[in-house]
C-alpha cells in the first residue's frame, strides 16, 4: 500500500497523554486491546461535553434564549464536522444512539417497501446488528435474505456476490470491516453490483470510522452507519448517513418532538432533513463530544492512524501467529485488514483465555463478537480478539504475547 | 453439603489465576465425568450462556424415592462451565430433589475449590441452572 503523503508517524506514548484512562491505571498493567468493542476517550472530548453541561446546558432547536442558541450551534456544528468527516452534506447526517440504531432505522424504513420475491443481500460476517433486524423483518414481511460467503482466505467471495445480487435484490447491506476477523470488504465493487441491479447499498462502518479515511463518494454507498464510542467519542451516540434523495423518500422511524413541523389531532407534517429522523431531545452532549472526537482524529490524521494500525496489525500477526498452538483467523498477512487480530490457543476456550489475559492486565474480547453465524461458518465456538487504535503500541502486543505464553503454561499446552 | 468458608463471588476474595485453573478443573475440562446423553432420564435440560457460547445439557435419572441414580451431561464451552457441570454430575448422585433445589453458587465454588470472579459466575453455575430448571419444570421443550 502506498503511504499517503500526509501520513505522520504516531507515537502512542505521546497520544496516551490525552487519554485519562492511561493515567488512571498507571502503576498497574493496563494493556488495552479492545478498541473494536469500544475505544478510549481523549480529554478533548470530555472537555467539550463538560463545556456543554457547564456553559450552555439547554435543549436544542427550541429556546429563544442564549444558552439554547449556543447548544443548538454546538450541536449543528458537530453535524457539519461529521458531514465533512465522511464527505457528505450536513442534511445527510442523522444522529442516532449508535450504529445499531442506525441499521435498525434503515431496516425498518426500507423494508416497508419490500414484499415476497424481493431480496436483501448480506454477508455471513455481519455483526448481529446488521443481521437480526433484516432477519426479523424478513419473517414479518416475507422478503428473502441471501448471504455472501467467504473465500478460503477469509475475504468476501465476490464471485458469489455477483451471482447473489440479482434483479430481485433491493438492498445490499455489508460491513466495511469485519469486527470479528478484520476482513475489509470491497464496498465500491459491491456498490457497483448493487446499483447495476437498481438496489441500494448500506455500509456498516462501525469498525472503519476513525481508523481510516472514510468518504461516501469514494465508497459510492447509499447509506453508512457508525458509532461514536468506537471512534474516541462518547457512548450513546451514532451516525446514519443517507443520500439526500433516498432519505427524503423514507418515512420517519420514530415519532415525537423535533421531527415534526405541524401537528393536528388527526395528522402531522414531518420536519425536513435531517431532523425528520431525530425524534425527541437528542444526545446533545454526546453529539458535541462526537464532534470533538472528529476534530481530534483530524488533528492526528486519518492516514496516520490507518498506517499506525496497519503497522501494528502486521507486527501482531507476525508475533501472534509465531506462537505454537495458536491459530489466527482472518485474511493472511499482506491482505488489507482492519486493526483486529482474532485467534485461538490450543483447546483453551476464549473466555478462559481472556480471563487469564485480564489477570495480567491485558484487556481483550473473547467469544463470538456478536457474529455467531460467522463463528459457525468458521466451525469454531469463538475467538479471542485483540484490536488496535491510535494509542496502541508494539509493547502492548509484546505484553499480549507474554500473557498468551502464560495461559499456555497454566493450561499445560 | 457442608458450608466451608466460601464467600459470594466478587466480594474482595483474592483470586490467583493459577488457582482458578488448577489441576482438577483442567482434568474435568479435558476429561469430563459422566459425559454423554441418557435415554431413560427422568428429565433433561439444556441451558446456555449465549453471550459466552457455553452450553450444557443435563440428563438426570431419579429412582422411585426421588433420589438421583444417574446424571450425565453433554456440552461445550469454557473450562469453568464444563468442569463445574462435570463435578456436579458426580456430586448429585444420591441427592433428593429438595437437596438439589437447595444447592447454590457457594456449593459450586466448593466443588470447584475456588471462587470465580463475577464475570465468570454464570459459567460456574450453568450446570446448576440446568439442574434446577429441570427440577422445576421438567424436560425443556425448546
Amino acid at each position: 500500500m502506498i503511504m499517503d503523503k500526509s501520513s505522520k508517524k504516531i507515537d502512542a506514548k505521546t497520544i496516551r497523554r490525552d487519554f485519562p484512562m492511561y493515567a488512571a491505571k498507571s502503576g498497574r498493567p493496563f494493556v488495552f486491546l479492545d478498541s473494536a468493542a469500544s475505544s478510549q476517550t481523549p480529554l478533548q472530548v470530555l472537555k467539550a461535553m463538560d463545556g456543554f453541561y457547564r456553559r450552555c446546558r439547554a435543549n436544542v432547536h427550541r429556546g429563544m434564549y442564549a444558552a439554547s442558541e449556543q447548544a443548538t450551534e454546538k450541536y449543528e456544528a458537530a453535524r457539519r464536522r461529521v458531514a465533512e468527516f465522511i464527505g457528505s452534506a450536513p442534511q445527510e447526517i442523522i444522529f442516532t444512539r449508535g450504529a445499531t440504531e442506525s441499521l435498525n432505522l434503515l431496516a425498518h424504513t426500507l423494508s416497508k417497501r419490500l414484499k415476497a420475491g424481493d431480496e436483501v443481500v448480506l454477508t455471513v460476517m455481519e455483526h448481529h446488528s446488521n443481521l437480526v433486524p433484516w432477519q426479523q423483518l424478513a419473517k414479518r414481511q416475507g422478503f428473502g435474505l441471501k448471504f455472501v460467503g467467504l473465500t478460503p482466505e477469509m475475504t468476501l467471495d465476490m464471485d458469489a456476490a455477483k451471482k447473489l445480487i440479482t434483479p430481485a435484490t433491493k438492498v445490499v447491506s455489508v460491513t466495511h470491516i469485519s469486527n470479528a476477523i478484520g476482513t475489509v470488504n470491497p464496498v465500491r465493487e459491491l456498490a457497483a453490483l448493487a446499483h447495476a441491479r437498481g438496489a441500494v447499498i448500506i455500509v456498516d462502518a462501525a469498525q472503519s470510522a476513525g481508523h481510516r479515511p472514510l468518504n461516501v463518494t469514494d465508497l459510492d454507498c447509499d447509506f453508512l452507519a457508525f458509532s461514536g464510542h468506537k471512534m474516541l467519542g462518547p457512548t450513546g451516540v451514532g451516525v446514519l448517513y443517507g443520500r439526500r434523495r433516498l432519505l427524503d423518500g423514507l418515512e420517519p422511524f420514530l415519532f415525537g418532538g423535533d421531527m415534526i413541523l405541524e401537528v393536528s389531532l388527526e395528522d402531522a407534517v414531518w420536519n425536513e432533513l435531517p431532523w425528520k429522523f431525530e425524534a425527541g431531545t437528542p444526545n446533545i452532549a454526546g453529539v458535541i463530544g462526537l464532534g470533538a472526537a472528529v476534530d481530534y482524529l483530524n488533528v492526528v490524521g486519518l492516514n496516520s492512524i490507518r498506517d499506525h494500525e496497519r503497522a501494528l496489525t502486521a507486527y501482531a500477526l507476525e508475533k501472534i501467529s509465531g506462537i505454537a498452538k495458536v491459530t489466527v483467523y482472518g485474511p493472511p498477512a499482506g491482505v488489507d485488514r482492519g486493526g483486529v487480530v482474532s485467534f485461538t490457543v490450543g483447546d483453551i476456550h476464549p473466555h478462559d483465555l481472556s480471563t487469564i489475559l485480564a489477570e495480567q492486565g491485558v484487556c481483550v474480547r473473547g467469544g463470538h463478537h456478536c457474529a455467531m453465524p460467522l463463528m459457525r461458518y468458521l466451525k469454531i465456538n469463538g475467538t479471542t480478539r485483540a484490536s488496535f487504535s491510535l494509542y496502541t503500541s508494539r509493547q502492548d502486543i509484546d505484553a499480549l504475547c507474554r500473557a498468551i505464553e502464560k495461559a499456555k503454561k497454566i493450561f499445560k499446552i | 453439603m457442608s458450608r466451608k468458608a466460601t464467600k459470594p463471588a466478587g466480594h474482595g476474595v483474592s483470586r490467583d489465576i493459577e488457582i482458578i485453573y488448577q489441576e482438577n478443573i483442567l482434568d474435568h475440562y479435558r476429561h469430563p465425568h459422566n459425559f454423554g446423553g441418557l435415554a431413560d432420564a427422568s428429565f433433561n435440560r439444556r441451558e446456555a450462556n449465549y453471550s459466552c457460547g457455553d452450553e450444557v445439557e443435563l440428563f438426570v435419572k431419579l429412582d422411585g424415592r426421588g433420589r438421583v441414580v444417574e446424571a450425565r451431561f453433554q456440552g461445550r464451552g469454557c473450562a469453568i462451565s464444563q468442569a463445574a457441570t462435570s463435578m456436579l454430575t458426580d456430586h448429585i448422585i444420591g441427592l433428593t430433589k429438595k437437596e438439589m433445589v437447595e444447592l447454590d453458587a457457594d456449593d459450586v465454588a466448593e466443588l470447584l475449590g475456588v471462587v470465580v470472579g463475577p464475570s465468570r459466575l454464570r459459567c460456574a453455575t450453568l450446570g446448576l441452572k440446568a439442574l434446577q430448571a429441570g427440577l422445576e419444570s421438567g424436560t425443556d421443550k425448546k
